[in-house]
């Protein structure tokens, strides 16, 4: 098959890039640990009130470093009191859904989850600026879907 | 001319096409205004179901009936009139795909199927809502089989030859449209029915998640293949030059076949279900469709720098100011292409693994849909509509109606470019998509978005509105060359179907043995999806009722 010289320089310039772009995402996915969100748990999306970590759902210390913050998606609000965590420390995000699929997304930061019920989503993040986060959910989840929303502080230590 | 029933055929669809189109951007319309809370819906109707009928109506029915319509003409006048069956089979798939709109539409009115057209379980729309999207899909498959046999007629007749490129072109894409709808035609029947009408009681979220992108992405590359059609071997007609190489359109089709199912994943980026190793692997693959796109980009310049010489241009970009800028079948399908750069670049973000991040389900995502099959893909069909409506009715295109294209053609673009960038911008700053509102209760966070020049309600209605006085005309003209302008007596007044030579002297045959590229296809699936779907299946949670939370 007939390729035009110009034709060849163009793909293999183009392929090139695609080989450097796909090269810099999966090498800062996998040796650096740049992943989205994500998690392979799952949860009966009828006890998820009686279910742990659900049954006490807000932040908890796990340890120096690393706090958990769980949440209950559900329509059209997030339950859980009290959303406090310090900055610069990992949060370990876990969240789930009670009814339809939801999403848990922080204003001006990288976490952006879906929600789905049955399913345990995890991402982890680490707060670099003190303030108050607008949270919402971003995928339509009935007629309240622009009404669901909650916030987050972050508290300088 | 084709056959008068073949374009009889035609014309219907390209009619259903329409009326999906004057009510998809009404929608539209409405919805920049109530964002914008400078509307408010009477109490029977809400902000969802709009939404829901623009996206159904524009993306799915305007753009099917749409394609169907320029696929018969063209089957029929490159392979020669169809046959009894194949007309027969032709009008049962329009009537079916139509009944299923038809169901699909009064339930999204009746209120009974907010659901958005991508209808996420375990959101539970009315029964019917299913079964008129089934429908829609099976008319599409007997309107492809019709259009498969027809094909078949041509090869036995003319035993050893290479098919035209438009009949392979069309192939190639009804091969990818089927494979294609296997993942949404088994959630559909085999989850949502069941359990719709209450024979199940729960259903597998994630698993129907994952067999709606297995259709939902390659359903992008069902609307834009045929506009590339549309450029491979309409523009080099128009530009009066041949096809710039036969082979290589040919190939980067079957590419298309191949890259453009097993990469569903990069939809699903954000969420459970699924290990990283998978989704990064259909990066992976959603990266190698960029090939043929950039194999398209090359033969598109290189027949308009080729036409442009031809006509005289001189030195390294004389060329380009030779093109036939006032002709609007060509100017139309050109800034169709233009759009489709930013658009390419954009969808590379979004498939970016964690840089989906970023963007996902933000109002970028919109903006990204309104540069791709908002305007590259629907402008090349207006382009095609200004000649092959004409052609189909043998109607004069007169000169005001030309006037009218042009001024057509340039508000739809400066009303998408305004509001495609402020949703683009919208977006990163981290305004959702979907929903009515955005302002969470004036929330500072929120009204910060909204504060910039570009970034405000203001430009996505002012671009809102410019693009619904685009549509209007658009009907107009599509009224008037369908029913009411002069016939065309006189040849230079006959609307011809500008079909271009392409040289097959040089082409390989194995392009079109289809059982490679389908056996690699399968192949590509089954690495690609077997070992998550089986474990999705295998480490399922117990299912989800469903809730109308609408």
């Amino acid at each position: 098959m007939h390729l035009h010289k110009y034709e060849k320089i163009w793909l293999v310039f183009g392929i090139a890039s695609l080989i450097v772009f796909l090269s810099v995402v999966g090498v800062s996915a996998f040796s650096q640990d740049h992943t989205p969100a994500g998690g392979m748990e799952t949860i009966d999306p009828k006890k998820v009130s009686e279910t742990a970590p659900f049954d006490n759902p807000g932040v908890t210390q796990l340890d120096d470093d690393t706090y958990q913050a769980t949440i209950v998606a559900m329509a059209f609000g997030y339950q859980a009191p009290e959303l406090k965590v310090p900055v610069g420390k990992e949060i370990i995000f876990k969240v789930t859904s009670t009814d339809v699929v939801h999403s848990l997304t922080i204003d001006n930061t990288k976490v952006n989850m879906m929600v789905v019920p049955g399913r345990i989503t995890t991402k982890s993040y680490t707060f670099e600026e003190p303030g108050t986060y607008l949270i919402l959910c971003n995928e339509y989840c009935g007629t309240g879907h622009h009404m669901m929303y909650t916030e987050i502080e972050v508290y300088e230590q | 001319m084709i056959a008068v029933q073949d374009r009889k055929i035609a014309l219907w669809n390209i009619g259903v096409a329409y009326t999906a189109f004057l009510i998809g951007t009404l929608c539209g319309l409405l919805q920049v205004f109530i964002r914008n809370d400078a509307l408010q819906l009477p109490a029977w109707l809400d902000y969802y179901q709009i939404l829901t009928a623009h996206g159904v109506l524009l993306a799915l029915v305007f753009t099917t009936f749409f394609i169907f319509g320029f696929f018969i003409t063209g089957m029929s006048k490159s392979l020669g009139s169809f046959g009894p069956k194949v007309r027969l089979f032709s009008w049962i798939g329009f009537w079916v795909t139509l009944l299923g709109t038809v169901m699909a539409t009064a339930m999204i009115v009746a209120g009974e199927a907010s659901v958005l057209y991508t209808f996420y379980a375990p959101l539970k729309a009315s029964g019917f809502y299913y079964v008129g999207l089934a429908l829609v899909i099976i008319g599409t498959w007997i309107s492809s089989f019709a259009l498969v046999g027809h094909y078949r007629v041509w090869r036995k007749n003319n035993k050893g030859q290479l098919s035209p490129l438009f009949a392979f072109m069309t192939i190639t894409t009804i091969i990818m449209w089927i494979i294609a709808c296997l993942g949404v035609v088994a959630t559909v029947l085999f989850q949502y029915i069941p359990w719709a009408f209450g024979w199940t009681d729960t259903i597998d979220v994630e698993l129907s998640r994952t067999l709606f992108w297995f259709f939902g992405h390659p359903l992008v590359y069902f609307w834009l293949l045929p506009a590339y059609m549309a450029w491979y071997v309409i523009v080099p007609k128009i530009l009066g030059v041949k096809v710039f190489s036969d082979s290589l359109a040919r190939l980067s089709f079957v590419l298309f076949i191949l890259f453009s199912i097993p990469v569903g994943f990069h939809h699903q980026l954000t969420e459970p279900g699924i290990s990283n190793f998978w989704k990064f692997l259909q990066v992976v693959l959603t990266f190698m469709v960029i090939v043929p796109s950039l194999m398209t980009a090359f033969s598109m310049f290189a027949t308009f720098e080729i036409a442009g010489r031809k006509n005289g241009g001189k030195g390294l970009f004389g060329w380009f100011t030779k093109l036939p800028w006032k002709d609007i079948r060509f100017t139309s399908i050109f800034i169709a292409m233009a759009f489709f750069i930013p658009g390419g670049a954009g969808g590379i973000i979004n498939a970016s693994f964690q840089l989906n991040e970023v963007v996902h389900n933000t109002l970028w995502i919109v903006g990204h849909f309104h540069i791709t099959v908002g305007t590259p893909v629907a402008m090349t069909f207006m382009g095609l509509t200004f000649w092959l409506i004409p052609y189909l009715t043998g109607r004069k295109f007169t000169k005001s109606m030309k006037v009218l294209g042009l001024v057509q053609i340039i508000t739809w673009s400066f009303g998408m470019l305004l509001m495609s960038t402020a949703q683009h911008l919208l977006g990163l700053l981290g305004a959702p998509r979907r929903t009515a509102y955005s302002g969470y209760n004036d929330h500072p966070a929120a009204l910060e978005w909204f504060d910039g020049i570009l970034t405000n309600h203001v430009t996505m209605a002012i671009g809102g509105s410019i693009l619904f006085v685009s549509a209007m005309i658009l009907i107009y003209i599509v009224v008037m060359t369908m029913f009411l302008s002069p016939k065309a007596v006189e040849p230079k007044d006959i609307v011809d179907f500008p079909l271009a030579e392409s040289d097959m002297s040089r082409t390989p045959k194995w392009l079109e043995n289809w059982w490679i590229w389908i056996g690699l296809a399968l192949a590509l699936i089954v690495i690609a999806y077997a070992i998550p779907i089986s474990q999705m299946i295998h480490h399922a949670p117990p299912g989800s009722e469903g809730f109308k939370t609408w």
